[in-house]
């Protein structure tokens, strides 16, 4: 089949791409103003494939300044999207640990102690300490609070409406297709395999779609993105290694809770140093929380799940949710490389938007505007070409897009970003004093240094608790682990002085529990498992096996005798952090671990989110 | 049977029975709590009608599929980018509301007043699907208030199995209680057949289909008629909805037969 433009995955990139464009194909009279090259005397085809069964699905409550989507939605009226808000109220608050548990550096334990000294001269309520100054860089007044699922609905029916683009959910992008260097269309996922791929009953290959410009914006963990910077490689200094693991709830606040809608809390500090938090609130009662656990976290057994239930409880956050209840629970992977993991924008025949294209500021916090307008761009671009009728070639998109988003504020503060967080490379307390430095000198001074690859920081859980626990005392948390099934990390965090949870049925739930009342994974039959132990060798000779742990719907459990783990779909929200959370290097100086995240359908089916 | 069957399926969308759904008392009578961010589906009686309609269609030369659909105009737009990719059918759309506490009698009543409407639509050949209890908080009315609205008076309403015989009956099965079945004939169209199950798994999605279909979609989207249903005169005296138990347990190495024992123990209580 042959179409104008196929568009991958659709986010908040590919939602302002195909905004803009089809406003352009609208035409001021009603007439497309430009023609399908492909089908002559039609205005131009132009189709979206994304992989999950709904354009709703995402896993991000957020907030935003919102400056791309209030310029493509001049008139704007939040209340026309369920949970929108402007924001009202922010604070940035730095969470003392309750219980002592946490892996604490002297100097922060030293910080903690003047804090609790000071506590009566100190903005200082219930364990936490608020900066009284939010710096600017950090500020998001006069932005909006959304969950990304209901604003990517709004989006898509807003789109659907014009009737000029089409949106095709349940239908995951294979590959993009190469020939002589140049990107010539997509190819869709085979249907009807078994779980290994090979062909079975109702088999349907997946289909070629030949396209004069492919648009790939497919995520954080994108296979289209990921084959492609495989094929052409990536600019020369730029790798894609930072990534953090965003574990999420909507949450319906208990009767009688004060905080008010478009209420901003970002949190550091704890439950470890390296995990940040969030609690946005909703209209209607509700609210989105969760935390990052970052790559630069060196925990072979980094199980979000488990610090979320700590964060949540911890003393501040509590009084506000205590008696509340999940209603939808997820987990997304955040490609925090930025500006530094930019691929090839371009090429003949393709062009790369939003996550993936290296639009995250990992110094503001904000990635979907960014997102948003930088396929805003593209799609000005694309407008641009299509008036000089000229081909979608590398030169043109250079000129026409790339050049757009060179002069953007985009560029701009992504490159005072560039080395913001290079400082945790080294330690909790570096990083915030870079990211300090950073924000306040517009990105002139920095603690800049080398970024190591995810697997290549993973230590054991040896010498990652040493001086906590002793060689036997993990032994025997392995051999009950393997024995009972519980989570290797629940159990070492309880021998590390952390209180075991209390689950209420409501807020505090099991992570299986959390799955089924706030996951909900859809996985349909006829497709090819899309986790992928890439080397079985190196699997059994894993240790730390780290995606066991890591594993958001514990979707990955150990295999037979420990060796390679087994997948189960069923379970699988789709957040990939697996692929970045691999100790073992694919083949000696890989940039990438032994676990391949393919193209998949199903996952998170939650629009509360 | 060369004339073939105009075949009109009547399905729409449901909130996402996955989803926590909880009764709250709105304005204007009962509703869903949180309603308007609650993802839809297809509801999945109408869905098995829908793949049934699609697969006699195509086994039956000159047949046709209408899809109507009575829902918020917004979701329905949604809903039809997935459900569009599985079977070919043209879209009539009403929209309306789709809480599922609007009355069964007026849904039949707007229903049927779309199908009245379908140009090019031969009553002579009309078998009219849906599902046995959309619609109708599962009392399984509403197809039988279409049909009568229609003037239709063979129904089927619990139907699992359709064959069209060598002489173009239908030979239908229909389930009752005790698992089993009734076996029904019928000369032809006109008929209604509320489906129970049907046979036939979801069709994967297939992007041909979906581009062919997207063309007469999109129009009949814009061009939908907003229908008034609603509840009036029907008071509700309680609205719950079953309780969901969830006792998760997560275990290895257990024999089957414990397991088992377990679970019998558990249902004792």
């Amino acid at each position: 089949m042959e179409v104008d433009i196929v568009c991958v995955g659709f986010g908040p990139a590919t939602g302002g791409f195909l905004t803009t464009l089809s406003k352009y194909l609208s035409g001021a009279d009603g007439e497309a103003p430009a023609e399908s090259r492909v089908m002559p005397g039609m205005p131009p085809q132009v189709l979206c494939y994304e992989r999950a069964d709904d354009i709703s699905f995402g896993v991000s409550g957020l907030v935003t300044r919102g400056r791309s989507i209030k310029e493509s939605f001049p008139d704007l009226d939040l209340s026309q999207i369920p949970m929108a808000h402007p924001v009202e109220e922010e604070q940035v608050l730095y969470l003392l640990d309750p219980h002592g548990a946490s892996r604490r550096s002297p100097m922060l334990r030293n910080a903690d102690r003047i804090i609790r000294a000071l506590k009566a001269v100190l903005p200082y309520e219930e364990e936490a300490f608020r900066l009284p100054v939010i710096p600017p860089f950090l500020q998001k007044h006069g932005g909006m609070v959304l969950s990304l699922g209901q604003f990517n609905q709004w989006v898509g029916s807003q789109l659907m409406g014009s009737g000029t683009v089409q949106i095709w959910p349940g239908m995951p992008v294979r590959q993009a297709l190469v020939e002589d260097g140049k990107v010539v269309g997509v190819r869709l996922v085979d249907q009807g395999t078994d779980k290994q791929g090979n062909p079975d009953t109702g088999f349907m290959p997946g289909m070629d779609l030949r396209a004069k410009l492919t648009v790939v914006g497919d995520g954080p963990v994108g296979p289209v993105s990921r084959r492609l910077d495989e094929e052409f490689g990536m600019p020369e200094g730029h790798h894609q290694r930072d990534w953090a693991i965003g574990m999420k709830m909507v949450v319906e606040l208990p009767e009688g809770c004060d905080l008010k809608p478009g209420t901003v809390l970002h949190t550091f500090g704890y439950p470890e140093p390296e995990i940040f938090g969030f609690l946005y609130v909703y209209t209607e009662g509700l609210a989105s929380l969760g935390i990052f656990v970052p790559s630069w976290m060196d925990s072979p057994v980094r199980t979000g799940y488990r610090y979320l239930q700590y964060w949540m409880q911890h003393p501040y956050l509590w009084r506000y949710l205590k008696g509340g209840t999940v209603r939808s629970w997820g987990a997304k992977s955040l490609q925090e490389a930025g500006k530094r993991g930019e691929p090839y924008l371009v090429g003949d025949g393709y062009a790369r938007i939003g996550e993936n294209s290296g639009s995250t500021n990992v110094l503001t916090g904000s990635g979907v505007d960014e997102a948003w307008a930088t396929g805003v761009q593209l799609a000005e671009g694309v407008a641009q070409l299509y008036k000089e009728g000229k081909e979608f070639s590398k030169e043109n998109l250079e000129a026409a897009y790339v050049q757009r988003r060179r002069e953007s504020w985009v560029e701009k503060e992504g490159r005072v970003a560039e080395k913001a967080r290079d400082g945790f490379q080294r330690s909790f307390v570096l990083g915030m004093i870079g990211m300090g430095l950073t924000g306040l000198s517009g990105g002139k001074l920095n603690l800049s240094g080398p970024v190591k690859k995810p697997h290549e920081r993973i230590p054991s859980l040896e010498e990652y608790y040493k001086g906590k626990l002793t060689p036997e005392e993990i032994e025997v948390a392995r051999n009950e682990s393997a024995a009972t099934g519980v989570g290797l990390n629940n159990l070492l965090l309880e021998r590390c002085g952390w209180p075991k949870i209390e689950y209420d049925g409501k807020l505090l739930i099991s992570q299986q529990d959390a799955l089924l009342l706030g996951g909900k994974v859809q996985a349909p039959a006829g497709y090819a498992d899309h986790v992928v132990f890439v080397r079985p060798e190196l699997c059994e000779q894993c240790q730390a096996k780290v995606c066991i742990e890591a594993c958001s719907g514990q979707a990955i459990t150990p295999g037979e005798n420990g060796g390679v783990p087994q997948f189960d779909r069923e379970k699988c929200v789709h957040c990939g952090v697996c692929l970045w959370n691999c100790s073992q290097a694919r083949e000696e100086g890989s940039e990438r671990g032994n676990v391949e995240f393919v193209a998949g359908a199903g996952g998170l089916h939650s629009a509360e989110n | 049977m060369s004339s073939g069957f105009h075949i009109v399926v009547c399905g729409s969308l449901v909130p996402d029975p996955l989803q926590t759904l909880e009764p709250v008392q709105g304005p204007a009578g009962p509703a869903l709590k949180n309603e308007m961010v609650l993802p839809a589906v297809l509801d999945p009686w109408a869905g098995h009608s829908l793949y049934e309609a699609a697969n006699l269609a195509k086994n039956t030369e000159g047949s046709k599929v209408w899809l109507v659909s009575l829902g918020p105009k917004a979701k329905l737009q949604q809903l039809m980018m997935t459900i569009a990719q599985k079977v070919g059918f043209e879209l009539v759309v009403l929209d309306g509301p789709a809480g599922g506490f609007t009355d069964s009698a007026e849904v039949a009543g707007a229903l049927a007043g779309a199908i009245e409407k379908i140009d090019g639509l031969d009553k002579s050949k009309l078998l009219l699907f849906g599902g046995c209890s959309s619609a109708s908080r599962d009392a399984g009315a509403t197809m039988q208030m279409i049909g009568e609205h229609l003037g239709i008076t063979d129904q089927f309403l619990g139907v699992d199995e359709l064959t069209v015989q060598a002489d173009g009956s239908l030979k239908i099965l229909e389930r009752i209680e005790g698992g089993q079945y009734q076996i029904s004939s019928c000369k032809g169209a006109p008929a209604v057949l509320a489906w129970a199950t049907g046979s036939l798994p979801e069709p994967p999605n297939n992007p041909q289909v979906g581009m062919a279909n997207m063309r007469t979609i999109m129009p009949a989207l814009q061009k939908a008629q907003p229908a008034k249903v609603g509840a009036e005169g029907v008071s509700f005296e309680k609205v719950e909805v079953p309780v969901q138990q969830r006792q998760t347990k997560i275990v290895r190495d257990i024999p089957v037969e414990e397991i088992a024992e377990e679970i019998v123990a558990w249902l004792k209580g």
